[in-house]
């Protein structure tokens, strides 16, 4: 060790431990750029919304008024109630359809296939999950339309239905990877003790695996939730685009996120209904944000318990 | 409740199984054979939904379709230009993303200990990944196009995808730093070499093709997204090649938005040509990732 210190001469172990320095100084930078976008995130999504919230926004209107006419000459008024609704109807059709369908395919990947077969689905739904959100509005518009109005006699296919099989599918293969290494994540001698004592696959399951891994499936199960609640392109091209508060699965109707989508483009920066959009955008921000941390805890739990 | 098993030999044995037994293995292959009709019921459409894709869009596809410009009004014509600013939209983003992507990771994988700064940082990663595309456009407005006076350009598209992107970088990079060996590390700390030179000259190097892995998932995301480009600097029609990166240009998941919904009179396999297209550059990205993944486990030594 000696020899290699002094092989080398004083200033080039200068230089070596100054470009440690200045390394660490760096890639410390790069360590906190998540925690300064989030930031930046919300003070300008804040920034450009700040007018409307503080001084046009009436807050009992925005949050229970169906009427969301921001283009009215006189009158225009922000109600987001229709739109909120719209988002949960969709994402909850999306959830109940996805949810058993995700946990189902998870068990199945993870319990039940052998080592090769799961390379394989875990491969194919990794394929699955990268599929472009606006591929997946074409789809609604293209294919799932003409085949709702033809199965269900409906004179309009883009509606909860339609956007809420396709948030499902899309949802889908997120739930499955995180369900899936959850399970996982359950110690094989928890298997190999409860076989042992002659249960067969399915009670394990039932008994040992899925109670040990049930917080990991909350956490999937939420995280797909939070997808469907922030996807934007599938959903605008698939609901029909229209206000109503939802009544049936056939109805048409508008998701907070698809009117961002849809407006922004034609508000001038600045206005009323400029800076409302960028509410509804913090709006969706402080929702999502309350997920994901929810999700991060409920996973902190198993942690903490093993 | 089953009749009782014959024995193996004749006479009751204890290994012969019992009704109970029996009965519990049905119910078992009952559950097993449900669990894989959920997981084919969840991936059947999808992949019918490809064939459907492919069957009609393929007609639309030839060498011209990818280098000509689209023509009367969008109803004709080619994608070259949404396909060269993909391309460019991606390219920068990269350039922007990477580097601090992959510094992140070393500085989680290499620097932090297990303490509240560090899971902070955990968290604003989960929810960098979470918070709505749209909302990510907000702030690709607000920040880029308008605070920092980009415009709406290639620039402001770039990095608001960046930004959204950079997840994918951190979390892959990590994973592929953190496979390799502690003994690699030390065996180098213990030649007097800094923390710097361990991981430019060991760490690295061995981690490089698990980062490049991620580097090509972080291409196909980008590539696909449309709601974050839309006010940044993605044009609804503009036949012309961006000069540079404060030019707006057109794009594959925009034109796709756009022809499918927003321009009258497009003939049918337009837009599945569009969609192909789009469709196809994704899904080879991944599958080049993918491959790549599995060719370098079979090939680890350690």
């Amino acid at each position: 060790m000696a020899k290699t210190q002094a092989d080398a001469s004083p200033d080039a172990l200068d230089m070596a431990w100054f470009w440690d320095r200045i390394a660490q100084g760096v890639v410390f930078l790069g360590g906190i750029s998540a925690i300064v976008f989030i930031g930046g995130i919300f003070i300008f999504v804040f920034k450009e919304g700040f007018g409307f919230i503080f001084q046009d926004m009436d807050v009992v209107e925005f949050f229970t008024s169906p009427a969301w006419r921001p283009t009215s000459d006189n009158n225009p008024t922000y109600g987001t109630l229709a739109l909120l609704l719209g988002t949960a109807s969709v994402t909850g059709f999306a959830v109940l359809m996805a949810v058993p369908l995700s946990l189902g395919a998870a068990i199945y990947i993870a319990e039940f296939a052998g080592p090769r077969a799961r390379e394989l689905w875990k491969i194919l739904i990794e394929l699955l999950a990268a599929i472009p959100s606006v591929v997946w509005g074409f789809i609604g518009l293209s294919i799932m339309n003409p085949l709702i109005i033809e199965l269900f006699d409906v004179p309009v296919g883009l509606n909860i239905l339609n956007a809420g099989v396709i948030l499902g599918l899309m949802a889908a293969p997120i739930m499955t990877t995180i369900a899936e290494d959850a399970l996982k994540a359950v110690p094989d001698t928890y298997r190999e003790a409860a076989e042992a004592q002659g249960a067969t696959r399915w009670q394990v399951i039932w008994r040992v695996i899925l109670p040990a891994s049930r917080n990991g499936l909350m956490a999937a199960v939420l995280l797909g939730v939070g997808r469907g609640f922030g996807e934007t392109m599938a959903v605008l091209m698939a609901s029909g685009h229209s206000i109503n508060i939802p009544g049936s699965p056939f109805d048409s109707v508008r998701a907070l996120t698809a009117t961002i989508a849809a407006e922004l483009g034609e508000t001038a920066q600045g206005s009323e209904h400029y800076q409302a959009l960028f509410t509804l955008g913090i709006l969706l921000f402080a929702v999502t944000f309350v997920i994901n941390l929810t999700a991060d805890l409920v996973v902190r739990g198993i942690r903490k318990q093993s | 409740m089953s009749a009782e098993a014959p024995a193996p030999s004749g006479g009751p044995s204890m290994f012969a199984a019992t009704a109970r037994n029996i009965q519990n293995q049905r119910v078992m292959t009952a559950v097993k054979s449900l669990f894989l009709g959920m997981t084919l019921l969840l991936s059947t459409p999808v992949v019918v939904i490809l064939g459907v894709l492919l069957y009609k869009g393929l007609p639309a596809i030839s060498w011209e379709f990818l280098t000509a410009d689209p023509i009367n009004g969008m109803t004709a014509g080619g994608v070259f230009p949404a396909l060269f600013g993909t391309v460019c939209i991606v390219i920068v983003a990269l350039v922007a993303s990477v580097p601090v992507g992959v510094a992140a990771a070393l500085y989680l994988s290499e620097y932090a200990s297990d303490n509240w700064f560090t899971r902070l940082i955990n968290l604003a990663i989960i929810n960098l990944a979470g918070v709505p595309s749209i909302v990510h456009a907000l702030f690709g407005v607000g920040a880029f196009v308008l605070f920092f006076g980009f415009g709406t350009s290639i620039l402001a598209a770039s990095l608001t995808l960046a930004v959204m992107t950079l997840p994918v970088v951190i979390v892959s990079t990590r994973e592929s730093l953190q496979a390799v060996p502690m003994a690699f590390r030390e065996a180098c700390w213990n030649m007097g070499a800094t923390r710097w030179q361990t991981i430019r000259k060991v760490v690295l190097p061995n981690a490089i093709s698990g980062i490049l892995t991620g580097i090509i998932l972080e291409v196909s995301r980008t590539a696909g997204e449309t709601a974050p480009i839309m006010f940044t600097g993605a044009a609804f029609f503009l036949p012309f090649l961006p000069q540079s990166v404060y030019d707006q240009t057109m794009a594959l998941s925009l034109h796709l938005f756009v022809v499918s919904t927003q321009v009258p009179g497009v003939p049918d396999e337009l837009p599945y040509g569009v969609a192909l297209v789009l469709i196809g550059m994704v899904l080879v990205m991944n599958s080049v990732s993918i491959a790549f993944r599995v060719y370098l486990r079979r090939r680890k030594k350690w």
